[in-house]
Parts: C-alpha cells; structure tokens; sequence
C-alpha cells in the first residue's frame, strides 16, 4: 500500500522514458542532425545527460568541403540554409569527436550519408563496430552523383535499395531520415520499412529560396536551400501524421519544434520522439526546456506515462 | 561562455544611426577578452528568429546607486541600424528583457608589452578595438587609424584619446579628419614604426588592403572578420572562412564564430575570401 504523499509523487514524475529500435531514451527529446554540431559545442549550455540521446552532423566517407557562403539566410519564421554536408568525415569523426562523446552517459546516434550507394555502405561498415554507437540516421536526402544527381530519398526505388545495402552492412538500430520534398511521404516510408528500417525520421527541410531584389541575386551562393524552423511545423506535423499510419516502425518527429508543446504536437500525431534542430541556435538550453515542458504537461493533465501521448490523436 | 537572461540598463543614439546599449551581466568582463562577441537575442518572440552577432565594446560597472546595493555590472554594445533585427533593437528601453550568449569566440592577442601597437578601424569596426585598446594602453603605445564614409561614422575617437591612444581620422567625403583611405596613413604610420603590431576590423576591402600593406613587410596583423551566423558556437557551420592551404580534397575551413572572429592574417586564403553580398535593407526578414 502507498500512503498519500508517496502516491502524489509518484504522480508528480511520470515516465518519460521511450524506446526507439531497441534504444533506450531518457525522455523523447533529442538534436536533429547538422543543428548540434558533434555534442561538444553545446556542452557548456545544456546537461548533454538530460536529453534522450545525441546525434551528429552527417558523416560522409571522406571529409567534405560543402557549399561556398553565404550558406545562412534567414526568411520569415524560419532559415535557409545550404551548408552542403560539410563534415570531418567518418575516420576523424570516430578518431577526434568520439572520444568526447563517450563521456557521456546518454546514447550517441550518428547521422550519415554517401555520394553513391557504395559510399552509403562503406560508412555503414565502418561504423558497425564501434560500441559507442547507439544507432545510425540514415540521410537519404542527398543526391546521387553517380545516377546524374538525383536525390535518393526522392526515389522509392533508389532509397530502398541505399537502406537495403545499410542494413547488410549494420546490425545496429536503423533510422531512416526522409525527405518532405515528395508528393507523397508514405511512398517512401513504407519503401525504407520493408528495406529493413528500424524507425523513421521526418521531416529533413523544405527546398526553398529567397532572392535579394536589389542585387537580383539568390541569397544564398548555393541559390537554393532547406527551410527549417517554426515555418515548416504544420508542413512536418502532418507529414509525421501520415507516416505513423502508414508504417508499423516508430517515426521521429522533426520540424520547427521551438517548445514543449509544439513536441506534443508530434506525439499526439503519431511520433514515439522528436528532434529539435533550429531552435538550439535560437537558445542553447531550448531541449532542456523542452524536456521540462513535456514533464509539467503530463503532471498538469495527469498522465503518468509520456508514451500514452503518443498516436492519441482524437479525430 | 553562458546565456544571460538579462536587461538593458540604456539604450541610447549616439550619430545618426548609431546606438549605444548597456546590458546588465554580472561576472562577465572577468570571462571576457577583448575581440570576443555575443549573440544577442533581439526579442522573446519572433521574427526575427535567429540571435545577431555583436562585438563587446567594453565592460564596466555602472556608479553605485543610493540603494547600497553593489555597483551593477553592464556590457556595452555599439551597433549601426541595417534592417530589422538592430531595427527593433534600436527600440528597447531600460528594463526590456533580452538574452546575451556570450562571451564568444577567439579574442585578440595582446602581443608584447611595450611593442607599437597600431589599430585600424573601419565604421562600425572600431568597436573590438576599443576593448582591445583598454587592455593594450596599459603596457603598449597605442595608435588608432579611423576611418568612415562621412563624420557621422566616426565613433568615440574621444573615448579613444581618453585612453591616451593617439588617433588618425579619415573620411571618405573629407568632412572629419583627412580626406581619403585609412589605408594611405597606414603606409605612413608603418614607414614611421616598422616593428609595430596591427589590429584591423572593418569591411572586408578595407581588411584585404591593410593585408596587402602588412604581408609585403611581414608586419603581424590581426584581423577581425564578420559572417552571417546563425548559432555563434561552432555547430551550424554557416559562418566558414577558408583558410590558408584550403582545397576540396582537404577542406581547411574555419568557423567565424568559433576559431575567430579574430584571426592572424597568415591563417586565411585571401584570395578566395568570400565577401558576404551586401542585402538591401528589409530584405532579410
Ligand atoms: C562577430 C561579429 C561582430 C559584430 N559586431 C557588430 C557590432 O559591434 N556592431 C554592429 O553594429 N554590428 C556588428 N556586427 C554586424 C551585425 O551582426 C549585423 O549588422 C546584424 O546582424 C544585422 O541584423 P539586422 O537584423 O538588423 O539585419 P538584417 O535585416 O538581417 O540584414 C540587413 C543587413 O545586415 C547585414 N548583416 C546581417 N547579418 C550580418 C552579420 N552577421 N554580419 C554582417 N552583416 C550582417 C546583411 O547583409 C544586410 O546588409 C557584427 C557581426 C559579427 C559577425
Ligand atoms: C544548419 C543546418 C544543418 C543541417 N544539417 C543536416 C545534416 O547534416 N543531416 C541531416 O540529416 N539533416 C540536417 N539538417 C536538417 C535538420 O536535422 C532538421 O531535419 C531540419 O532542420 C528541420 O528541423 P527544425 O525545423 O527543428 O530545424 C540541418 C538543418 C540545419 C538548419
Ligand atoms: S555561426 Fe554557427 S558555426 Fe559559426
């Protein structure tokens, strides 16, 4: 039998613990890739043991000059941004990034990518073997240059087969990372599901663009860009929606997530965790805040366990 | 490095265009180098979304008040109105609630005590340099080439000769000091003080110009560079500059915000810096 108070706290700390592809996670808050460096750079701002896990900058076999500047620009209630996957490269990811990384107590999924399908697998292979690797984020949004630059993830056929390839090469948990810029999100889901995919993430950003009128010329030098941030959050709410009914894996909601309830949104639509990308630039400690908001809510509304949230869509 | 939430303590114009803000930030100068930054977060709501990079002018302690209470520590920004965010900004008052990310990046190096020490500033550029000139007058004879489009880009040259740096002022137009470059008394102050060590900031031609007068006569030259810059910390990676020995194959890549914004010349590839494209006003949201 509980007496009264230990009933109330038990009350007053739900669960906020969720399990993606046999990760285990704190909470459901965790970087979207390329917006949280390699951990280290948001260290001194926010405890990296009190978000669900940490995921990196896309990797790629070598490492990777991307696009000349500007590469920023802001557009209203959002970026666009064409860093063009500069990296460090996967050898000097796990030589000089990763020895930080194992410091810290939560778990460490490393997004990576590849110019072709065996670049795709090469990494795969490399990162098999190291433990510190909690899981892998498969970006499927790049281009393929050996098939005259089309975007894996834009090709059901194309994406399933770089999936196919990463699983024969992995025996670790596999997120898939889409595209929105598709007619239809599903399509693509379901391919990466019966490729072997252990979860999905959704969305990547929006291909945008923005002009100066003066000078007539694109503002970013890479003319176009991804938009993120608050201006694609309904465009990935219901992209996430959608995906969640259409697969039996578990989705990752990202896009525009600035505070808890906008995280909320994702779970009740259907996502087992979210990833929060542009809003670290806006305040460091945002994903702390985040961690805390989703917390009060479940007190507020009497939910003891954060997972009841997720896919409680009343429609 | 922290995130102060914080307040402005003044806000002031101080030449047409050009604004003077204190921020409260108690402990901050003990942290703070001269040639380090802040990313200041204009408003709790948007737009704009993204925090805008500002240089620290200086530091310092506000009179105490008749309250008793221990003198209010304040960071001082010196910024020029160019569109929305320093717009807005431009309209604070006292009590306003901001956030400062800071201090930032890699300061100046101070160099030798003793040594010449030449600054050039170029508009808005002047502001690291003066913190940088607070610490360098106590050990160095200090010498600060200033220059600007018109008067009114002319800044605390008083505050500078306070210090008992010696000033050089041009413009442009001729409307304050001597008509032309900054460039052109360079050439004279370093014919005059070979061994002399220089500081520059401004716009990236006035940079690339003062390199091309130090590198020839190997004198050591600093430089603090800008890029648009959307985290301030080293994880976006919009802010790169290439540096020397940079190629595709083996990316030398630096971050403004991280590895700089002061660099040492010999760090950089200057023929292929990128100069940022000037927006037009409003353009940027
Ligand atoms: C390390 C660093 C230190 C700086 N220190 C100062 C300072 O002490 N005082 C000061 O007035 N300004 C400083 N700047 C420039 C300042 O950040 C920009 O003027 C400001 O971000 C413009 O914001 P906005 O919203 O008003 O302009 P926007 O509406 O975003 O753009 C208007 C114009 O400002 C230019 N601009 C925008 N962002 C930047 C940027 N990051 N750097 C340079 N130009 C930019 C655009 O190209 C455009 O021409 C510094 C920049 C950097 C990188
Ligand atoms: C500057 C920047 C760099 C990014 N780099 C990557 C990357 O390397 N790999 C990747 O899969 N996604 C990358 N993204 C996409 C984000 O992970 C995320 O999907 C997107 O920004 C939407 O989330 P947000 O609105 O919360 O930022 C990047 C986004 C930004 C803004
Ligand atoms: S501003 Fe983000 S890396 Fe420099």
């Amino acid at each position: 039998m509980m007496n009264c108070r230990e009933e109330k706290n038990k009350r007053s700390a739900p669960n906020l613990a969720v399990d993606i592809a046999g990760i285990h996670l704190r909470n459901p808050v965790m970087p979207a890739s390329g917006t949280f460096g390699y951990g280290e750079e948001y260290a001194t701002y926010l405890d990296l043991e009190g978000i669900g896990a940490i995921i990196t900058k896309g990797l790629s076999l070598k490492p990777k000059a991307g696009n000349p500047t500007p590469r920023i620009a802001e557009t209203i209630s959002g970026m666009l941004n064409a860093i063009g996957l500069q990296n460090v490269g996967v050898d000097a990811f796990i030589k000089y990034k990763l020895p930080f990384l194992r410091e810290i107590n939560t778990p460490v999924i490393v997004n990576f990518f590849g110019n072709t399908l065996e670049e795709y697998g090469e990494v795969a292979e490399r990162l098999s073997d190291i433990p510190e690797v909690a899981g892998v984020e498969l970006n499927i949004s790049c281009p393929n240059v050996k098939k005259g630059g089309i975007v894996f993830g834009t090709d059901p056929r194309a994406a399933s087969e770089v999936v196919a390839l990463v699983r024969k090469n992995i025996s670790k948990p596999l997120i898939v990372k889409l595209t929105p810029n598709v007619t239809d999100i599903t399509v693509t889901a379901r391919a990466v599901e019966d490729a072997g995919a252990d979860a999905i993430s959704c969305i990547n950003t929006l291909t945008g663009m923005a002009v100066d009128v003066r000078t007539r010329r694109p503002r970013l030098a890479n003319t176009t860009g991804g938009l993120s941030g608050p201006a694609i959050r309904p465009i990935a709410v219901r992209m996430v929606h959608q995906v969640a009914q259409a697969v039996k894996i578990p989705v990752i909601g990202v896009g525009g997530i600035m505070r808890a309830m906008d995280a909320l949104e994702f779970l009740i639509v259907g996502a087992t965790a979210v990833q929060v990308g542009t809003a670290n630039f806006v305040d460091p400690g945002a994903m702390a805040g985040i961690v805390a908001g989703i917390e009060e809510f479940c007190i507020e509304e009497g939910i003891s366990d954060v997972r009841e949230l997720i896919g409680s869509l009343e429609v | 490095m922290k995130n102060y939430k914080t307040m402005v303590l003044s806000n002031q114009e101080i030449s047409p265009g050009y604004h003077r803000m204190r921020i409260l930030a108690p402990g901050f100068d003990e942290i703070s180098r001269p040639g380090q930054f802040v990313m200041f977060r204009v408003q709790m709501s948007l737009p704009p979304l993204l925090r805008r990079p500002f240089g620290i002018f200086r530091t310092g302690f506000l009179p105490p008040d008749c309250d008793g209470l221990p003198p209010k520590e304040y960071l001082e920004l010196l910024y020029k109105v160019v569109g929305r965010g320093t717009g807005i900004m431009s309209d604070l008052h006292e009590g306003d609630r901001v956030e400062v990310l800071g201090p930032l990046g890699k300061g100046f190096d101070t160099g030798n005590p003793g040594e010449e020490k030449i600054l050039v500033g170029g508009g808005i550029g002047l502001v690291p340099l003066f913190s940088l000139a607070l610490e360098l007058t106590k050990t160095s004879k200090v010498r600060l080439l200033m220059g600007g489009r018109t008067r009114d880009d002319i800044l605390a040259v008083t505050e500078f000769e306070r210090l008992g740096v010696e000033t050089y002022v041009s413009t442009d137009d001729g409307s304050l000091g001597e008509e032309g470059m900054v460039t052109q008394v360079l050439q004279r102050k370093l014919d005059k003080y070979p061994h002399a060590a220089v500081y520059a900031c401004g716009p990236l031609p006035m940079l690339r110009a003062v390199h091309d007068i130090c590198a020839p006569r190997g004198t050591s030259l600093q430089v603090s560079l800008e890029a648009l810059m959307a985290c301030g910390v080293g994880a976006c990676l919009g802010c790169v500059v290439k540096g020397r020995g940079h190629s595709e194959e083996n990316p030398q890549l630096l971050c403004t915000c991280k590895e700089g914004p002061v660099f040492r010349a010999e760090q950089l590839d200057w023929s292929n810096l990128e100069k940022e494209p000037d927006y037009c006003e409003g353009c940027a949201s």
